[in-house]
């Protein structure tokens, strides 16, 4: 039993470091020829051989970042409510509805915004069509928010009981035990969930397919419309297999890769200070 | 419940394919057992579900599984042998042709009619206005004698066979501006372009019912007879792709839709027959 898991373990491990190594592969030709400057900082425009991903580039952070400010704040409010303030059934039943929350499919979040939401948008500011940043950052953040709930409500949770029993006796109220004492000591783990957030909304594909409007311009505003990496990957597939065109896509992928390798990073070494610095 | 499946499936012949009881080009299907994988242009969609329907009912053992993707989509499929059958709304290339030994053949003719919202005031443009509009040079609607609302322009991914003959015939190869939203089948563009007053696109004429409305190109209208009389200009065939001559239960297919029952799908369905 041990040694299945292990090897199951093991395949997934190679799984992720292949992928990696078939991206570098396929997209040789690409950095090979030395424009890999080009396409990284160019604008897309195939009927003039332009084939850069720096707007995507831009569109997916605006719209990864807009989600997480929505979801951020969302989800703490819902972990703190949840996690401090509600007690018994009421904490049952907040829970149940993040993870239903968590089912639903993402197209049906997109369907929904794509009927009431573009709309809604579109005369609110007069500017734009609808589909754009805004939109697909408003969506994307309530989409990502039961991740984050669940890891915020688990981090606070996991707070050290004792501790808690001591303030709580020291005449500490709820709110106080809360702001002091729970929401410093599962720093890392609240950072956790913002960092699983953002990776989400980063490698999210339909939300910004269906919503953000996938205009190949450089975004100069948040109502504008843009295309993420995802989106470019799903809407470029179809070109010829043998193209400049299609093999740019293998960088998009390269690029998503190093990010969320990059945000895993981050989050270990952030973990690892902290757990430093509370030993000291 | 058995009578319950029964009256579904009764009340669904009635809807389709009375020939399912008379001889029929269907008959070439008897004793046949399979699947046949179908991909590519989203426009052929509903001829090739509803011709999938009719095969189904007549004889339950073949199955043709219908997915979109876009026309490149469909090419490269069947080229690399992933489906039977690749829909292309545009002739392949000769470098596709080449490439994967493709044999294509032409089931229906298509138009490719400029859509906005019903409640939009603006009905007509010449292919001069279109091309500015599309280029970005006239931006508010104003312009055009519509509203003073800025002009909302959906396009469709580059690999699309309807975007190919749109670029090609109504905008003589004028440019999109980039600003563009783009949008990934002739159904989203509908859904954009009927929930957008002020947005412009283009869809598959076939795709035109009350939620969209044509506008006139030049005078002419964007309608099945126009184009079936060659004056709307803007029109493409609809193309299946086989990787070699088309063998076995995919040749079965394609003669079907090139029977009169199944051309009689195709107009059905708002597009124009080839026999």
């Amino acid at each position: 039993m041990t040694r299945l898991i292990r090897a199951a373990a093991v395949v997934t491990g190679i799984c992720t470091i292949a992928v990696f190594f078939m991206m570098l592969i396929l997209g040789w030709p690409l950095f090979s020829h030395g424009h890999l400057f080009a396409l990284l900082v160019g604008g897309w425009n195939p009927g003039s051989d332009q084939f850069g991903i720096l707007p995507m580039m831009v569109g997916s952070t605006a719209i990864a970042g807009g989600a997480l400010l929505v979801g951020t704040p969302l989800s703490l409010g819902v972990a703190f409510v949840t996690a401090v303030f509600a007690r018994g059934r009421m904490r049952r039943v907040l829970l149940s509805c993040v993870r239903l929350m968590s089912g639903v499919p993402t197209v049906v979040y997109g369907f929904v915004a794509l009927i009431y939401l573009v709309p809604f948008i579109r005369s609110q500011f007069h500017s734009g069509s609808g589909f754009s940043i805004l939109t697909a950052s408003l969506v994307l953040g309530l989409l990502i928010s039961p991740t984050m709930i669940v890891l915020f409500v688990n981090a606070l949770d996991g707070v050290d009981p004792r501790a808690r029993r001591a303030a709580a006796a020291l005449g500490a109220t709820p709110v106080q035990r809360l702001l002091y004492l729970q929401l410093s000591e599962a720093l890392p783990g609240l950072l956790s969930g913002v960092v699983m957030g953002l990776g989400r909304a980063m490698g999210d594909t339909f939300i910004s397919l269906m919503l953000a409007g996938n205009s190949i311009n450089m975004p100069d505003g948040v109502l504008e419309s843009a295309r993420t990496l995802t989106a470019h990957i799903a809407l470029v597939m179809a070109v010829d297999f043998h193209s400049l065109e299609f093999q740019s896509i293998y960088l998009c992928g390269f690029v998503l890769y190093l990010f969320t390798f990059m945000l895993v990073l981050i989050l270990r070494v952030v973990d690892h200070r902290f757990r430093r610095g509370r030993v000291q | 419940m058995k009578r319950i499946v029964f009256c579904f499936a009764f009340i669904a012949a009635l809807g389709c394919c009375n020939a399912v009881f008379a001889g029929s080009a269907l008959d070439a299907f008897k004793g046949q057992e399979g699947v046949i994988k179908v991909a590519g242009g989203t426009a052929h969609i509903p001829v090739m579900k509803e011709a999938a329907k009719c095969i189904a009912r007549f004889n339950p053992k073949v199955i043709v599984t219908v997915a979109g993707g876009g026309s490149g989509v469909g090419i490269r499929q069947v080229g690399e042998g992933l489906v039977d059958i690749g829909d292309a709304g545009r002739s392949a290339t000769e470098e596709e042709i080449s490439r994967y030994n493709l044999v294509q053949v032409k089931w229906a003719v298509d138009g490719v009619g400029v859509v906005v919202s019903p409640k939009n005031s603006v009905k007509s443009l010449s292919t001069e206005q279109l091309q500015q509009v599309f280029a970005g040079t006239i931006s508010n609607w104003k312009e055009l004698g519509g509203e003073d609302h800025a002009i909302d322009l959906y396009d469709r991914d580059s690999a699309s066979g309807t975007r190919a003959v749109f670029v090609k015939k109504a905008l003589k190869k004028g440019a999109v501006n980039g600003g563009a939203n783009v949008v990934v089948s002739n159904g989203a563009m509908k859904t954009a372009i009927g929930g957008d007053p002020y947005g412009i696109g283009y869809v598959s004429v076939g795709h035109i019912d009350s939620t969209v409305t044509p506008v006139a190109l030049d005078g002419v209208v964007p309608t099945i007879p126009s184009v079936q009389d060659g004056s709307y200009p803007v029109a493409r065939g609809l193309y299946s792709s086989t990787r070699g001559k088309a063998t076995g239960l995919s040749a079965l297919l394609l003669n079907y839709l090139l029977s009169p029952e199944g051309q009689k799908i195709v107009e059905e369905k708002g597009f124009i027959g080839v026999k």
